[in-house]
């Protein structure tokens, strides 16, 4: 994996919360609940892995930007995130 | 006290709440004038499904919405009382051609999409039982709630079979036939079957105590209970919308509880319905800002909502609700769990109003302690108990209960049965069904206490049952999944503290030789979990632990663990095995 790729990284957040979907195709453009079962608590529990891992400060208000894969990588370069 | 009273004023430009003298009322009331507000079927019948779309009809209101249903991308469909009368029809119909006889079980495994509505009315037209499953739940769940109930028909999306239903397909013989709202493979296709039924059925004249609904709940132990519902439960779900809720006809309700769930059926479809005011269904779930956007654009009056999310619209912060234009909204409850006294009077700062908690389960069938929009709030109470309901304090005594008249003194939150909501079994169940009542109450498992003014507080639970997120799980079920992995010896699961769930699940499991702890092995348990029962039931958190304690009689103390888990004070250990 490469850890700079934000896609990548919002996977791995994603593992952390829900570890029944590693080894299964994760579509990026696909909203997370149209994908698998994804509850209120685990998409919160994703954002503080996402924030915890990036060091982003992520607001509540930009919860419904982080839907997909792909909307978590484009949120995390448009908040200039880059890895160390 | 740490929080000051809430004091109601009457707004001398607003109707006066339905409860507007609590007292008064309580004192006066009778359940058979609640009954004589229903239009009632022939014969003496009561009929769920005529209470709440038919009888508007009748009565010429058939053209108010009964439903407002809103899509992820904010398209609005209105189902009008006459279309929704219409539409049940045809699926009891449906059920019919199907060979469901009455008695026989529907379920139910849907989101809030249309089809629920319809299935639900339809199912009880036919007068066979409707049994909604929670559409989060993974296999497992599901197929022991069937198994129980050996329903003749299930009706889900194409999707939700696919992913829960197909795997386990071979274990259900007893299902005539799988409808898919949006057709596919493995089932009838909904619109087809819908498009060749014929209009107008005669409703079933079921009678007042005929099963209607079944809905499944958690123990400590064993498997999941069916609490068995009878038609009559509408004259509480009418009654108890009034008063606790506030609720008539020319208002916009907002229910935000899963269909899967008690609350989702009680106060999301029969309820409002028998009022015959305007439902929001928001097909979405849980956000903060589509929420208060929902709230001011449909000028939503009467709100029943859930702790858990109330939590979380107080972290996304109070200039949300500022940008929203929320002076619709009359009256604000919540169930599920208790209300922690900030988030009451968070309500009062961002919304303008106090929320109303309340306390009921899935036995009682509808609201039975609340707080009303007449009342003053002491924040952190459910309330006092609905006109027609008797609750005590009890304790148990070893030979039956005795109530506890004096004030501020725990014990079990008990009822007086004869409320037409309540629950008249479990399925296949009767002996844990007689365990449930002792000297005259009906003992709820919740502990509690009632202050001298006579509010009622919870506690806590009597038994090891994990309230999370308003939803009740049974530690056993998530063991017996745990049990199913070849590395787990052991498993006890328990409820920890959660700011935003009140609960969540955590297990700790022994291992068989041959495996180690390691984080690989972790996830690979919480995988396992989650696959098997979906994640509202699985546990967020699982530790490792060489050995597990047990009682002499070789079952897992979960209230030891809890206390070890939490740093309480572990209590009576006389029981404890010696190794342990």
């Amino acid at each position: 994996m490469n850890a700079r790729d934000p896609v990548e990284l919002a996977r791995a957040a994603l593992l952390g919360v829900a570890p029944d979907l590693a080894g299964e195709r994760i579509e990026p453009d696909t909203p997370f609940r149209d994908q698998f079962d994804f509850d209120s608590m685990d998409f919160m529990h994703f954002v503080a892995g996402l924030a915890k891992t990036t060091g982003l400060d992520i607001p509540e208000r930009d919860y419904p930007r982080l839907q997909s894969l792909r909307d978590c990588a484009r949120y995390l370069e448009e908040h200039g995130w880059r890895a160390a | 006290m740490d929080h000051p009273v809430i004091h109601k004023r009457h707004d001398a430009g607003r109707r006066a709440p339905h409860l507007a003298d609590y007292a008064g009322t309580c004192r006066a009331f009778r359940w058979e004038a609640a009954r004589a507000e229903l239009a009632g079927l022939p014969g003496g019948s009561i009929n769920i499904a005529h209470e709440a779309v038919d009888r508007h009809v009748a009565e010429g209101r058939g053209d108010r919405v009964a439903l407002r249903l809103i899509a992820r991308d904010w398209s609005v469909r209105d189902l009008r009382y006459a279309e929704l009368a219409a539409l049940s029809s045809r699926f009891a119909h449906a059920l019919e051609a199907l060979g469901v006889g009455r008695g026989e079980r529907v379920f139910t495994l849907l989101g809030r999409v249309p089809e629920l509505y319809v299935a639900a009315l339809g199912t009880w037209k036919r007068g066979a039982v409707l049994c909604p499953l929670f559409s989060v739940f993974g296999p497992e769940p599901i197929r022991a709630r069937m198994a129980i109930a050996e329903p003749a028909v299930l009706v889900t999306s194409a999707q939700l079979y696919r992913r829960k239903v197909a795997p386990i397909r071979a274990e259900l013989p007893f299902l005539k036939a799988v409808v898919l709202t949006d057709g596919g493979d493995g089932g009838l296709d909904w619109k087809t079957l819908l498009d060749a039924a014929a209009d107008g059925y005669e409703t079933a004249r079921t009678a007042p105590g005929d099963l209607a609904t079944l809905h499944f709940t958690s123990g400590t132990t064993g498997r999941p209970k069916g609490a068995m519902h009878v038609h009559e439960a509408v004259v509480a779900h009418r009654i108890t919308a009034r008063y606790a809720l506030d609720l008539d006809e020319n208002d916009v309700f907002w229910c935000t509880a899963d269909p899967g769930w008690v609350t989702g059926t009680s106060y999301g479809i029969v309820g409002p319905l028998a009022i015959g005011c305007t439902m929001i269904v928001d097909e979405e779930e849980f956000d903060a800002e589509r929420w208060y956007r929902i709230l001011a654009g449909q000028r939503v009056g009467v709100w029943y909502t859930a702790p858990t999310a109330i939590r979380m619209l107080m972290k996304a912060g109070a200039e949300l609700p500022a940008r929203h234009d929320l002076s619709a909204l009359r009256f604000v409850a919540s169930v599920g769990e208790p209300l922690n006294p900030e988030a009451v009077l968070w309500g009062e700062r961002a919304l303008g109003l106090p929320i109303h908690d309340n306390w009921w389960q899935t036995e009682t069938g509808g609201i039975m302690i609340a707080n009303y929009a007449a009342m003053d709030i002491k924040p952190g109470s459910m309330g006092r108990p609905l006109p027609g309901i008797e609750a005590a304090i009890v304790r148990r005594t070893g030979r039956g209960v005795e109530a506890i008249a004096a004030p501020d003194t725990e014990g079990e939150l008990a009822l007086r049965p004869g409320w037409p909501a309540m629950f008249r079994g479990y399925l296949r169940e009767d002996e844990r069904y007689a365990k449930c009542f002792a000297d005259g109450w009906y003992l709820s498992g919740d502990l509690a206490r009632r202050d001298a003014d006579g509010y009622f507080w919870f506690v806590g639970r009597a038994d090891d049952v994990i309230k999370s997120a308003g939803h009740l799980i049974g530690p056993f079920e998530v063991e017996s999944v745990l049990m199913e992995h070849p590395a787990v010896a052991e498993a006890g699961v328990i409820g920890v503290p959660d700011p935003m769930a009140l609960e969540v699940v955590k297990a700790f499991v022994a291992l068989n030789p041959g495996y180690a702890p390691s984080e690989t092995l972790r996830s690979e348990l919480l995988a396992h979990a989650r696959k098997r029962l979906g994640p509202a039931v699985a546990p967020r958190a699982i530790d490792f632990r060489p050995s597990l304690p047990r009682t002499r009689s070789g079952k897992i103390m979960r209230r030891l663990l809890k206390a070890r888990e939490l740093g309480l004070p572990e209590g009576d250990l006389s029981t404890l095995e010696e190794s342990a």
